[in-house]
């Protein structure tokens, strides 16, 4: 039985990889609930985001959250551009998937192609600083992600119930038809829409960079558990993948302190696959 | 057969001695083609797109690699070990997975995606890998041939024939036709008489025991098995857009396009290209999707089609009257069908609340009442498509309400939709010949073929058979309809507003063909608003209203009653 120190320990471990999940999976849940297309190149953006964050700490010296405020209006760009193009070319839901599978594929390859297959690693000048609260250490970079994880999906929960084009998408989102009857111009909606959810992937690919080892093909070990995160939290609500992204992150962490660390996985898929079966609706 | 001699000329070529490099290259083909044909005959054929082939090949390959190298089983024996292996895993997952309705699309290919990452994990951390891979270089490599690259490349060439010519046949079949309808529109399938179920499962379990001898085979090839490697991307990546390339509904199509793909990926397979032809196997995926996504053999079947429609349909036999005859002359008005206290409910909202009534042999019957009484739900029960909380639902004595749609289907009950839901994929004739091949009478594809031209006859729609149903209008949609209710040779036939957006003069002739469907011993039962069609055609109306039936008797009668009145037009406040 494991020290009551490790377990705490791995409680808040949990916890800060939850926020991780959480902010990862913002995006995902936005564009799959309110625009119904599923963005499986949401994943590569924000590795995208982690590759350009190391390269603008590494090469042009900038402090992370620097090289941070440069690549979400980026990426915001980049989102918009990308539902433009499905809007024109009128992929569906299920196509959408397919698309987004190859577009992930073709910036896999441009990553790999610019920064090579070798491991990066972002020297962060936040390295190892962490606070302490009696025996357990809580790194400064890790509470960051969740703060800036539960802001972000709380500031976007308050702004799609409180506004006026919060609550215009979400009509877009369940009856264009009707909505446009009534002056919601959903195209325009989808777009910004698009792009808050590729800038929130440039956010978490910032953070991703200062917490872990950077490798392209660390894109496609996030999407199983993200999707979980996605569908147990409910899609298109704001706040669900913080809250289901906590609750896996403690799961995970739980499981890897009472046994070994590879079995971690087995946690969100299987809660995955027990929420697909079980309680499909949700999705 | 052009496959036959194709099949023995590969089969030659080891002995031509051609350089290493060479055969191995050809055994990547025929494993490509092996990994792609054997996704496309679930995937392709009924549109359950599986995101886990790799789990199955995955499965396979462990299977080999255990018995092999550490219980030190004959390689060869490994192999129908490796695929039942694979296809138990994929019919266990299936027959969880298939039961539930939400489980389609998107969902299906995220849950198989899921399964694949589950079971690396297992393998991973289990004594079947543990970590550091399994090593097969002491494994013997049966000397079948000479060398044993020229075995391994013999084994991949097996395979992958048997892919392709396993394949060949469930489309020929009518196993295919069952999935390529449960493809456009599983709900109207089942009800049309296919075992929905079991052909999804029959699907799965084929793909995956192909899946898994191929990956037992590629074991031996690649001699050192580690996760990574086994259960990455590449698997359920290349195999959908090579399907998907070569035209996923073809049985030929996953084999055009896998050749393609490997021949291309072996073009770039050098250091700094390699990156360059991932890349563009991802632009492939994404152009063929949005602009090719029935492939490269869907192009020659349209250029077919469009050769075909030049000419007008060969009626098969008589005109228009030789329709055969459907069910029972009417002699004696004999009760077919019973609805005995009848209950449905939707979460809150109880659409069927104790619904009485009886259907006589030979008439018909109509089923009115407002919007939102619940007819079209009391036709979604009868005809299998929801099952009610409680009642009975008697077809001559056989309770019907624990019964799964095909099963209803094949006791004599058919339906149309108000907006009609064709099969989008197939021809009219492929529609209508399909409700023959499932219903009752379970003809052949000749047989079937053969009754559907005299229902499209009937209904006048002889000349489009060759047309897809997009390219009708809706008149010719609903007779469409009509004619693949016929087809089946259904006792009971439940027409759900029909006459709903036709013109008056397309009404009438609406109303001449119900007549002269009951003219050859059918039974209808017909759901209408148009109240004028409801009092000249039916001999008994029944009103509902609320979920319960209100009123019951000869039309004019029942329409003048005071509480039918109120129900439609609501009180008078003096």
């Amino acid at each position: 039985m494991p020290s009551l120190t490790l377990l705490g320990q791995s409680l808040l471990s949990g916890l800060f990889i939850g926020g991780l999940y959480g902010l990862f999976g913002l995006g995902l849940s936005l564009s799959w609930g309110l625009l119904r297309l599923i963005n499986l190149a949401h994943f590569a953006l924000i590795f995208l985001g982690a590759y350009l964050t190391y390269h603008l700490t590494t090469t042009a010296g900038l402090d992370p959250f620097l090289a941070l405020l440069v690549i979400a209006p980026t990426f915001f760009v980049l989102g918009v551009a990308l539902q433009a193009a499905f809007a024109r070319l009128g992929v569906g839901e299920f196509a959408s998937l397919l698309v987004t599978f190859g577009l992930t594929v073709v910036i896999e390859s441009v990553i790999q192609g610019i920064w090579t297959a070798d491991f990066r690693r972002l020297e962060s000048p936040y390295g190892t600083a962490a606070l302490r609260a009696g025996p357990l250490f809580l790194p400064v970079t890790e509470v960051l992600i969740l703060v800036a994880a539960a802001v972000l999906s709380v500031a976007t929960w308050a702004w799609l119930r409180y506004t006026y084009v919060g609550k215009a998408l979400r009509a877009g989102a369940e009856d264009p038809a009707i909505a446009a009857a009534f002056g919601v111009d959903h195209r325009r909606l989808a777009l910004l829409l698009s792009g808050l959810g590729a800038a929130y992937a440039g956010v978490a690919g910032t953070f991703v960079a200062l917490l872990y080892t950077l490798a392209p093909s660390q894109i496609y070990a996030w999407i199983g558990v993200v999707f979980a995160v996605v569908i147990i939290g409910g899609l298109g609500k704001p706040l669900g993948p913080l809250v289901a992204g906590i609750a896996i992150g403690i799961s995970e962490a739980i499981t890897m302190a009472l046994t070994a660390p590879s079995w971690a996985p087995l946690v969100s898929f299987t809660l995955l696959i027990l929420v697909l079966v079980l309680r499909p609706d949700r999705v | 057969m052009l496959l036959v001699a194709a099949g023995l000329a590969l089969a030659a070529v080891p002995a031509l001695e051609p350089p290493a490099f060479f055969e191995s290259l050809l055994y990547l083909v025929f494993h490509w083609i092996a990994l792609a044909t054997s996704w496309a005959i679930l995937s392709g054929f009924s549109g359950y797109f599986s995101f886990g082939h790799g789990a199955f090949f995955g499965a396979g390959m462990y299977t080999t690699a255990t018995l092999a190298a550490t219980y030190g089983v004959p390689f060869l024996w490994t192999l129908p070990a490796a695929g039942a292996v694979a296809a138990l895993l994929g019919v266990g997952i299936g027959a969880v997975v298939f039961r539930v309705r939400r489980l389609r699309g998107e969902l299906f290919a995220l849950l198989t995606m899921a399964v694949t990452f589950v079971l690396a994990t297992v393998v991973l951390n289990t004594w079947i890998d543990g970590g550091p891979g399994v090593f097969l270089s002491a494994v013997e490599v049966p000397r079948i041939v000479a060398s044993p690259a020229s075995t391994i490349y013999l084994l991949g060439l097996t395979v992958a024939l048997a892919a392709v010519v396993a394949a060949w046949a469930v489309q020929r079949a009518r196993f295919g036709r069952g999935l390529f309808a449960i493809a456009d529109d599983e709900d109207v399938a089942e009800v049309l008489g296919v075992p929905t179920y079991r052909f999804k499962l029959v699907a799965f379990g084929v793909s995956c025991f192909l899946a898994g001898v191929t990956g037992g085979i590629h074991a031996l090839f690649v001699i050192y098995v580690t996760v990574a490697e086994t259960f990455s991307i590449t698997v359920p990546l290349y195999v959908v857009l090579m399907s998907v390339l070569g035209g996923a509904r073809h049985w030929l199509g996953p084999a055009i396009g896998a050749t393609f793909v490997t021949l291309l990926t072996f073009a770039f397979v050098g250091g700094e290209w390699a990156v360059v032809g991932r890349a563009a196997i991802g632009l492939t995926l994404i152009a063929v999707i949005l602009f090719l996504p029935e492939g490269i053999m869907g192009l020659t079947r349209r250029r077919e089609r469009g050769r075909a429609r030049g000419f007008p349909a060969i009626p098969a036999g008589a005109t228009s009257p030789g329709a055969p005859a459907l069910g029972i002359m009417p002699g004696s008005p004999r009760t077919m069908l019973v609805c005995r206290d009848v209950r449905k409910a939707f979460r809150g909202v109880q659409a069927l609340a104790g619904v009485d009534l009886e259907v006589r042999e030979g008439e018909i019957l109509g089923l009115v009442g407002p919007n939102g009484s619940g007819k079209s739900t009391l036709i979604n029960v009868v005809s299998g498509y929801y099952r009610p909380e409680a009642g009975r639902i008697l077809l001559d004595g056989r309770d019907l309400a624990r019964e799964s749609g095909h099963r209803i289907a094949r006791l004599g009950v058919a339906r149309t939709y108000q907006i009609p839901r064709p099969f989008s994929r197939l021809t009219v004739l492929d529609n209508v010949a399909l409700a023959a091949m499932f219903g009752p009478a379970v003809l052949d594809r000749a047989g079937a073929e053969r009754e559907a031209r005299r229902w499209l006859e009937f209904v006048g729609l002889a000349e489009r058979a060759q047309a897809l149903p997009s390219e009708l209008n809706l008149h010719q949609r609903k007779f469409l309809e009509l004619a693949r209710a016929l087809a089946a040779a259904p006792r009971l036939v439940l027409l759900d507003e029909v006459l709903s957006g036709l013109t008056p003069a397309e009404m009438a002739d609406a109303v001449a063909l119900v007549r002269r469907i009951r003219d050859r011993g059918a039974t209808i039962v017909f759901i209408e608003h148009v109240m004028r069609a409801v009092l000249d055609l039916t001999d008994r109306a029944v009103v509902l209203n609320y979920g319960q039936v209100i009123a019951e008797g000869r039309p004019r009668d029942v329409m003048r009653q005071p509480d039918v009145v109120v129900a439609y037009l609501g009180k008078i406040h003096a």
